[in-house]
């Protein structure tokens, strides 16, 4: 088992239990290993990178709760970005294109590449085409830093409905991202 | 937006998460699907009266672990396949255990038969209606179980779906068992297994959908 496995395992395994700071420094590392393994396989569509990069990220993020700790976690963001490729594939109809087997896993933690392009997709203007009221949560919580109360507070919703309108406008995201193309 | 920006603002706030949220979102799902399907088993076709007597048949719950075992397998499978990259190992084996055992104690069921019996044991009283209601009976649970697996992430929607397809379909067939009278094997190695399959392959088609992300 590769050492990145073990280290990327351990800052999920603690941002998962509530650790902030571990779960930033995991998709900090994790954004540069899905950079590598997306790279190779969109050499035919090299403005794309970015756009699916951040595709994956937030895929990891919102299906965090899937991962079972007792699973390999290189196995895991495998099947996503892969899940997340063959999808984009679909939406441009260029499956052609794919050059690198999808099904080597062992090489996406192997790899890494921090020199991020810049996004096609904005994601902060796709995030203001969001309902207010899930747009606002996050706005307070994530952008801003808020925490959960004062989020309510500013918001007049309950700390729960928060929560809950975070997690939902971020699946929202996700699924504005896969309708737009 | 810029990629650290994103992995700042998914960090941010990020509370901690319970693993097991989806499997108990699942398993309070498919418990009140299997209650639904039920009452429908008990209003609209009925608990055979001879259920009391009955339970001194072995063969009575040799039937109940075939199709129990069933649900149990798809259960398993359909809380794997929803995590992406878990493996299925073993399912594939233990789902096919029950039929295959089911299906020797159907051969070795015809064959100390006379000819003249066979008929007898291979399409019993019911044969016509049994696919139909365990399919119908699956029903409930089969909504139920595919609005578990949406709290889930399955990279694998058809075969996700399937699975909760033969979810529901053993757990109909499990309820379905209070109901009908038959109990030959060779009976329920064919009419029981074209039920259970009826949902799994409805899953299968409707999961590639239902089950995008």
């Amino acid at each position: 088992m590769s050492t990145s496995e073990e280290r990327l395992k351990d800052l999920l395994v603690r941002g998962l239990a509530g650790d902030t700071a571990a779960y930033h420094r995991f998709l900090m590392e994790l954004s540069a290993h899905l950079r590598a393994f997306l790279r190779r396989r969109l050499a035919g569509m090299p403005d794309e990178v970015e756009d699916l990069v951040q595709e994956a990220l937030l895929a990891v993020h919102n299906q965090r709760h899937t991962y079972d700790a007792v699973q390999p976690l290189t196995a895991w963001v495998h099947a996503i970005a892969r899940y997340k490729l063959v999808d984009l594939f679909r939406r441009r109809e260029r499956r052609e294109l794919l050059t690198e087997p999808l099904d080597d896993e062992h090489d996406l933690l192997s790899s890494a590449d921090a020199d991020a392009a810049e996004a096609r997709r904005d994601l902060a203007q796709l995030l203001e085409t969001l309902p207010e009221r899930q747009r606002m949560p996050i706005v307070y919580v994530k952008v801003q830093g808020l925490s959960v109360v004062e989020a309510a507070r500013l918001t007049g919703m309950s700390a729960s409905a928060v929560k809950v309108a975070v997690h939902r406008g971020l699946k929202a995201l996700a699924a504005k991202i896969r309708d737009a193309g | 937006m810029k990629t650290d920006d994103l992995v700042s603002l998914l960090a941010t706030g990020a509370e901690a998460v319970d693993p097991r949220a989806g499997v108990r979102r699942c398993a309070v799902a498919v418990g009140a699907g299997v209650l639904v399907a039920a009452a429908m088993m008990a209003t609209w076709l009925g608990v055979r009266g001879s259920l009391a007597q009955d339970v001194a048949v072995p063969m009575l719950w040799v039937k109940f672990a075939f199709v129990a075992s069933l649900a149990a397998g798809g259960w398993i499978a359909a809380v794997r396949l929803g995590r992406p990259g878990a493996t299925l190992a073993g399912v594939p084996a233990a789902l096919a255990a029950p039929v295959l055992a089911m299906w020797t104690l159907a051969a070795v069921a015809l064959n100390g038969a006379d000819a003249s019996q066979r008929a007898e044991l291979f399409l019993g009283q019911t044969w016509n209606a049994c696919p139909l209601n365990i399919a119908v009976l699956s029903v409930p649970v089969f909504v139920a179980a595919l609005w578990g697996m949406k709290g889930f992430a399955p990279t694998r929607p058809a075969l996700a779906g399937a699975a909760a397809g033969l979810l529901a379909g053993a757990a109909g067939a499990v309820v379905y068992t209070f109901h009908c009278p038959e109990l030959a094997a060779p009976f329920l190695g064919t009419w029981y297994v074209l039920g259970m399959l009826i949902p799994t392959a409805a899953g299968a088609i409707v999961g590639r959908f239902a089950l995008r992300w």
